[in-house]
């Protein structure tokens, strides 16, 4: 018997293209996906559903479809997405309703995976170089995104605990750059001059888009329980990697950064707090323990810049040649459930 | 490249299945500037051996006792007394064993540098590290390194003259306990000269506290030199002697050692040390000639 999958955040740019993955293994039988917006990208055979994440509705969902396993990619990492309010209502009484969903009686659900990020370990002057699983941040969260995603991954710990029959996988991503994604770390790379602090190069470290599908694949299928750092290897400075995007870096002073980012924002450079943090610290994650789980890396810290900055190029001269994906329910219906649809089986 | 193919296969919008994207070329890794996962960058390091070179030899004159007690290969965690407005026994130490051992050094320091502009990048690149108990596991347990640190702490550097070769508290033993998680020997270095080199005459504690450095002192240099005495040092004859590593014999990896074991082993390794400065000092006849 396949698997039955339930994916969180169907309109988000991972949940849609994990969707779109599922789609194409042949041991999932069916994928459900949530969202309070429509899907963004095509999809064959994903139920999607159209329900905000009250606890009510998520445990008839969860009961209805029988799923076996729960794919939660709907937390927002990206602060400049929302207000903070609707960050705190997605990420942290969002999980908390599906995972109160997902432990409820007589629940089929036997695997939750969670997609955080290693925000979690913050960005200071004291962190080590590598910060492995079990460490904690060493200095306590100041933004919103932050503390939502440490309220959330511990709401996990709590289920875990409880759900000892459930197979409980954390994964935290590190930055992801990728040939299709958008976070404020691509926008300020694709600046004409990359900007960065004024006497600070800091390592830092990427994950490339390919590698966090896969990865997400990967615990699914494998079964794997616990806490895992998911970032290529290798860190590498700042300015290198503006230098391999071919761009040269603009200085903020390193003082008074954040005015500084302030008046960027009014002409639509947008530098959230964690990200300033970041160009000014850096930030590095022990990724062996995913390696010797068994999962391998296609692309290392290096080479994710690298795909990146030709995806740009590419775009830079031939525009986005994607035609935007537009939602209609009566059409993905008739594709969907029809039977004057042909199905390659 | 995959990239432009996949684009105009799912812009086709086809309903059939699509054939999956091809595997990507084998992982590699497009570097373009040599700096390690430490911050280190060999062509720096290669740009401060030239500057430092000469301050080594023809400015300090640093004389080496002992040196055969280092190891030339496995890790060892290396000790010694710390001095100077801006120390000058890191760079001697580091450059020195560099220089005669030809192996790499990694010079733990204070967070504080991270913070700084510029300074804390320079300092990275040329060899130095953060003292974070992880990062010297890492070097030490993994990566076989010699590692350098300063038990003193910025105590050491922050003492005035009138209390040079008096050593500080040792912190709190935690370079006992990581030498022994990581079960490698402490070597502890007596280092004579740096002292000298910039002593510290005055310190003002306000307006340490109102720039957050640990700090900011009046220097001798500064006060012969004028503006130049902020870099420049004294040509003091610099002494090290290397003492017998210290094994602890117990099981690395643990998640706990006795505090009392840790203690009394620190406190140990700070006699010895004290004990060697009074005996080189009782020997030197001269600040500048040794």
């Amino acid at each position: 018997m396949g698997r039955r999958v339930l994916v969180t955040g169907l309109s988000t740019f991972w949940g849609g293209r994990l969707a779109q993955a599922l789609e194409k293994d042949p041991d999932v039988d069916v994928i459900v996906g949530l969202d309070t917006q429509e899907p963004r990208v095509e999809l064959e055979r994903t139920e999607y559903v159209k329900a905000d994440q009250s606890y009510s509705i998520l445990s008839r969902i969860v009961q209805a479809t029988q799923v076996d396993t729960i794919l939660h990619t709907f937390l927002i990492v990206d602060s400049t997405r929302m207000s903070g309010r609707a960050l705190h209502e997605i990420n942290v009484i969002g999980t908390l309703n599906l995972l109160a969903a997902a432990g409820a009686a007589g629940s089929p659900v036997r695997q939750v995976a969670v997609k955080s990020s290693t925000l979690v370990y913050g960005s200071s002057w004291e962190d080590p170089v590598w910060f492995r699983e079990e460490m904690a941040r060493t200095h306590s969260a100041k933004t919103r995104v932050e503390r939502s995603l440490l309220e959330a991954e511990s709401y996990l710990h709590d289920f875990a605990e409880d759900n000892p029959h459930v197979v409980v996988t954390l994964l935290r991503f590190s930055n992801v750059l990728g040939t299709d994604i958008i976070t404020p770390t691509s926008k300020a790379l694709q600046l004409p001059a990359v900007p960065s602090i004024l006497g600070f190069d800091p390592l830092v470290q990427f994950v490339e888009e390919d590698d966090v599908i896969r990865c997400l694949e990967f615990v699914m299928s494998e079964q794997v329980p616990g806490i895992y750092n998911v970032a290529g290897d290798g860190r590498l400075p700042w300015s290198e990697v503006a230098r391999i995007c071919g761009k040269r870096t603009w200085p903020l002073p390193p003082v008074f950064t954040n005015v500084a980012a302030g008046a960027l924002g009014r002409v639509g450079v947008e530098l959230p707090s964690e990200l300033l943090d970041l160009m000014r610290y850096g930030r590095g994650v022990d990724n062996r323990r995913l390696k010797r789980a068994g999962f391998q890396y296609r692309y290392t810290s290096a080479g994710a810049v690298e795909n990146f900055a030709r995806a740009s190029r590419l775009r830079n001269t031939v525009g986005d040649s994607r035609p935007a994906y537009k939602y209609e329910r009566e059409v993905e219906n008739f594709f969907q459930h029809s039977p004057a649809v042909v199905r390659n089986e | 490249m995959a990239t432009g193919e996949r684009i105009t296969a799912e812009g086709r919008g086809a309903l059939v299945h699509l054939p999956r994207q091809p595997e990507a070329e084998p992982l590699t890794d497009p570097r373009q500037s040599d700096v390690d996962e430490w911050g280190r960058s060999e062509h720096t390091r290669e740009l401060a051996r030239r500057v430092y070179g000469p301050l080594y030899r023809q400015l300090f004159r640093v004389e080496w006792e002992g040196l055969e007690k280092i190891p030339t290969e496995g890790g060892a965690l290396l000790v010694a007394n710390h001095a100077g407005a801006i120390p000058s026994d890191a760079p001697v130490i580091m450059h020195g064993i560099e220089e005669e051992l030809h192996r790499p050094v990694y010079g733990l320091a204070d967070h504080i540098f991270k913070a700084m502009p510029i300074v804390g990048t320079m300092w990275a690149r040329a060899g130095g590290v953060a003292a974070h108990p992880e990062n010297a596991y890492r070097l030490l347990r993994e990566q076989q390194q010699l590692v350098l640190v300063f038990p003193e702490g910025t105590k050491g550097p922050g003492k005035l003259y009138s209390e040079r070769y008096q050593l500080r508290r040792f912190g709190r033993g935690g370079f006992v306990e990581i030498a022994m998680r990581a079960g490698v020997p402490v070597i502890p270095i007596a280092v004579m000269g740096a002292e000298e080199s910039m002593p510290i005459v005055y310190k003002n504690a306000a307006l340490a506290k109102l720039l957050g450095l640990p700090y900011v002192p009046l220097t001798a240099n500064m006060l012969l030199l004028g503006p130049l005495g902020l870099v420049a040092y004294f040509p003091s004859k610099f002494k090290l002697r290397v003492l017998d590593p210290v094994h602890f014999d117990v099981p690395p990896d643990q998640e706990r050692y006795s505090r009392s074991r840790i203690m009394d082993e620190a406190e140990d390794i700070r006699l010895r040390l004290q004990d060697n400065l009074y005996d080189m000092l009782r020997q030197r006849r001269s600040v500048w000639f040794g």
